[in-house]
């Protein structure tokens, strides 16, 4: 980087690592993907074609994922090598975090919700 | 006026809500209006708002945002010291049947705010002010990644300053505690302006920290200068870098805390309430999630001081620079797996609390590896007791305390016993004071005279040093003591008459602490009157190592002529011992951002946003949000986003740096 395309204006330019612009195929087929991965879940709320809302729901949160999936690739154009690997160390931290803050949060709410909550008793404590 | 117009125009604002009937607040209401008509009246009087408006409030200068940061949080630290001072008063007095001078609704605002305000407008602010000042000076760059969005995040930090001090006159603060636990937070049991003053507060301050936090982010990953890998960048810019990771992470889920909090004050929803399925422990949950990562945002940063001041004092390379950057990378993660030790007495059952004691204490780990690296640093050194190193030592035994104690924390049946006991309070004033505090002393000690070109007064700021160090042994010593006798925090009144002589010797250490803050101030007063005296012309008084130290000092607009090409970890001190030699000619245009009053634009209707919403002023409320698109909007037509410093104007200011190098030797 020499002194010119520096600092306050490196918003004027994209830099040339590895950042991808998607053609009109790759939009499309992230489109088309999205609106599926959102079809189904609404049917399955709809039709009510599984047994129990509780499954619907974990099935819902799986189609959610890989949503979120379809759009980092298609739509953020995220790979391994984009920004100096940058992006995918970002979201590696991004998952471990997400990945402590709610398995820690449910752990620990198990927990008070068991020991603590009304017409319990503190004996229970494990 | 009916009183329904009224209250279409002025929501729950009424003469009532002004503190009228608290003496104290009137006085400090008189002193500070006074103070403030003074102020305003001399800026007009000497012609200083264009000046003050054009180069300052509207800048984009990385430098002059972080010197406005630093400004912001040493107003603010008299604010919540003198917060300090009423609650060490009123615990002193309040014995033997005496009610102290504190009655209780005034009290409980009193330690919310001493608490808010140190964490969030104190602290933060001082370590954002470093960080911005220094990061990208010692990366080389010639400003941060997005400039504007720099001077926004300042004014909306600012913004929830205002709010918290509007508080001080108008209504009143939050009675909860500085994190406002439900239920006593929500509606039914805060009814009043207090909880939502806390909330807007921090929601606009918590929009600039977060922007700032990504800005540092994109300039620490995107703008080294080449030949800085990031196995050579100073490690504070490393500590900084794990920081602002931190806020981007954590901060969020403080804004969603807030957030659904607001909800259930103001749409009646029951996230956090004790009925209809809430849960009040999911919100101690969440905040301490937020909660502990803050911690380490804060410390982070402060040990990047400590390291760039010993290595600089010692005269000597950092010692394990590699374990040094591990060490924080490791800090950065476990800080998120702790957050469970601030409520093991919730209720968690054995297993989680001791999974939670043992991710605490193998956290000292990382942070003992620290401590003896900068050990190291200073072994065989020949190490120079200059201010900067001075709050160095202080830290390093300090801090040492704190962290045993939070150990002894960190063993839940421990905990069981000391929980929310004055021995906490000793504790973390212990870290924070003894780390964040020290270290941003040193950091201004240490970077002043880059930053203005003179050093400040070593007189003064040894008597602040020794005042400050021995100040905080004396106040927090006995709250060890008492903590362990089984005193709780927060208490206003006392009943047994044995423990008054440890309120009373905190108390004085309280004092010696402000004396501690007025020699700072006299520090600067007189370091400015012998600025002639303390002056430094080379740009580099300290004989340091990292590229902040390359330019003169103050540093020029665009910090440096030429990007700086970096060969080593301790690139200056390389420069230096290969007999660097400045260029004289061949300067170029330098590409810089421009100045605009949009940020500060934004954050001041943001203010006023918060403002409507606590008082229920729906039309100012919605004004000023649809003000706030209009602007934002109205900004991305502004064209005139940059220039260039014309060749002639780099070759004047870099030729008569010249001369006063020629004239230093």
């Amino acid at each position: 980087m020499n002194t010119d395309t520096h600092a306050a204006h490196a918003d004027h330019h994209h830099h040339g690592d590895g950042h991808a612009h998607g053609t009109f195929s790759t939009y499309l087929l992230g489109f088309v993907l999205s609106v599926v991965l959102t079809a189904i879940p609404f049917w399955l709320v709809m039709s009510g074609a599984l047994p129990s809302k509780q499954i619907t729901a974990l099935v819902i949160m799986a189609f959610a994922v890989v949503q979120i999936v379809v759009h980092m690739i298609y739509f953020l154009h995220m790979n391994t090598t984009s920004e100096n690997g940058w992006s995918m160390m970002a979201l590696i931290f991004t998952i471990v975090m997400v990945v402590i803050a709610l398995s820690g949060s449910l752990w620990v709410m198990s927990h008070l919700n068991s020991n603590m909550m009304p017409m319990h008793q503190m004996s229970g404590m494990n | 006026m009916s009183p329904d117009f009224l209250k279409l125009i002025f929501g729950r604002l009424t003469f009532e809500s002004l503190p009228l009937h608290e003496p104290i607040v009137v006085g400090t209401f008189v002193v500070v209006a006074l103070g403030g008509v003074a102020l305003l009246g001399g800026l007009t009087y000497f012609r200083l708002w264009g000046y003050l408006w054009r180069e300052w409030f509207t800048t984009v200068d990385h430098k002059r945002i972080g010197i406005m940061y630093m400004i912001l949080g040493i107003v603010m630290l008299l604010r919540g010291f003198a917060d300090a001072l009423m609650m060490r008063g009123q615990q002193m007095l309040a014995f033997g049947g005496s009610e102290g001078y504190l009655n209780a609704h005034h009290y409980d605002q009193v330690f919310t705010a001493h608490g808010v305000i140190m964490i969030f407008f104190v602290a933060m602010p001082l370590v954002t002010g470093l960080m911005n000042y220094v990061v990208p000076l010692q990366i080389g760059a010639r400003d941060v990644s997005f400039p504007f969005l720099n001077n926004f995040s300042f004014w909306m930090t600012v913004g929830g300053a205002v709010l918290v001090m509007a508080s001080l006159f108008i209504g009143e603060f939050a009675r909860t505690g500085w994190l406002a636990y439900p239920p006593l937070s929500n509606i039914g049991y805060s009814p009043d302006v207090g909880v939502d003053y806390y909330i807007w507060a921090l929601q606009v301050a918590g929009v600039g920290t977060t922007l700032s936090g990504i800005n540092l982010i994109c300039t620490i990953v995107k703008l080294r200068c080449p030949g800085m890998t990031m196995m050579k960048m100073p490690v504070f810019t490393w500590t900084s870098l794990c920081t602002n990771v931190l806020i981007v992470a954590s901060f969020p889920v403080l804004t969603v805390v807030l957030a659904l909090l607001s909800l259930d004050r103001y749409v009646g929803t029951n996230f956090f309430t004790n009925d209809f399925g809430g849960s009040p422990m999911m919100y101690v949950n969440l905040i301490w999630i937020w909660g502990h990562p803050e911690v380490y945002i804060l410390v982070l940063p402060a040990f990047g001081i400590f390291s760039e001041v010993t290595s600089t004092f010692s005269g000597k390379r950092l010692f394990g620079y590699t374990s040094m950057v591990y060490a924080t990378v490791v800090i950065t993660i476990l800080s998120y797996l702790v957050w469970l030790h601030h409520f093991f007495t919730m209720g968690s059952g054995a297993s989680v609390n001791s999974f939670f004691g043992i991710t605490t204490m193998i956290i000292s780990i990382p942070t003992g590896a620290k401590m003896f690296n900068w050990l190291f640093t200073m072994y065989r050194g020949r190490i120079r007791y200059e201010l900067p190193m001075m709050w160095t030592i202080a830290f390093m035994l300090t801090f040492v305390i704190g962290g045993m104690t939070g150990v002894l924390l960190a063993v839940p049946p421990a905990d069981f016993v000391l929980h929310n006991s004055l021995f906490l309070i000793a504790h973390f004033h212990n870290v924070i004071i003894g780390g964040v505090v020290f270290g941003a002393f040193a950091g201004i000690n240490y970077w002043f005279p880059k930053a203005f070109g003179f050093k400040l007064d070593p007189f003064w700021g040894k008597m602040s040093f020794w005042f400050w160090v021995t100040g905080f042994y004396l106040a927090f010593m006995p709250l060890y003591v008492l903590g362990l006798m089984g005193v709780t925090r927060r208490l206003r009144v006392f009943e047994d008459p044995s423990l008054q002589i440890w309120f009373v010797i905190a108390a004085i250490g309280a004092l010696f602490i402000f004396i501690g803050i007025l020699s700072m101030l006299m520090q600067f007063a007189v370091s400015l009157l012998k600025r002639e005296q303390l002056k430094d012309v080379t740009g580099d008084p300290w004989d340091a190592r990292t590229l902040e130290w390359a330019t003169s000092s103050p540093p020029p607009d665009y910090n440096f002529a030429f990007t700086p090409v970096v060969h080593d970890n301790d690139a200056w001190w390389d420069m230096k011992k290969r007999g660097y030699q400045r260029p004289l000619t061949g300067f170029k245009p330098i590409h810089m951002p421009s100045s605009t009053g949009t940020g500060i634009i934004l954050a001041g209707l943001a203010t006023a946003m918060g403002f409507g919403l606590i008082w229920y002023m729906w039309w100012l409320a919605a004004a000023s949000f649809i003000a706030m698109l209009a602007v934002g909007i109205g900004h991305t037509f502004n064209y005139h986003r940059d220039f260039d410093i014309p060749a002639e104007d780099i070759i004047r200011t870099e030729d008569s740096r010249t001369k006063l190098l020629a004239g230093a030797r």
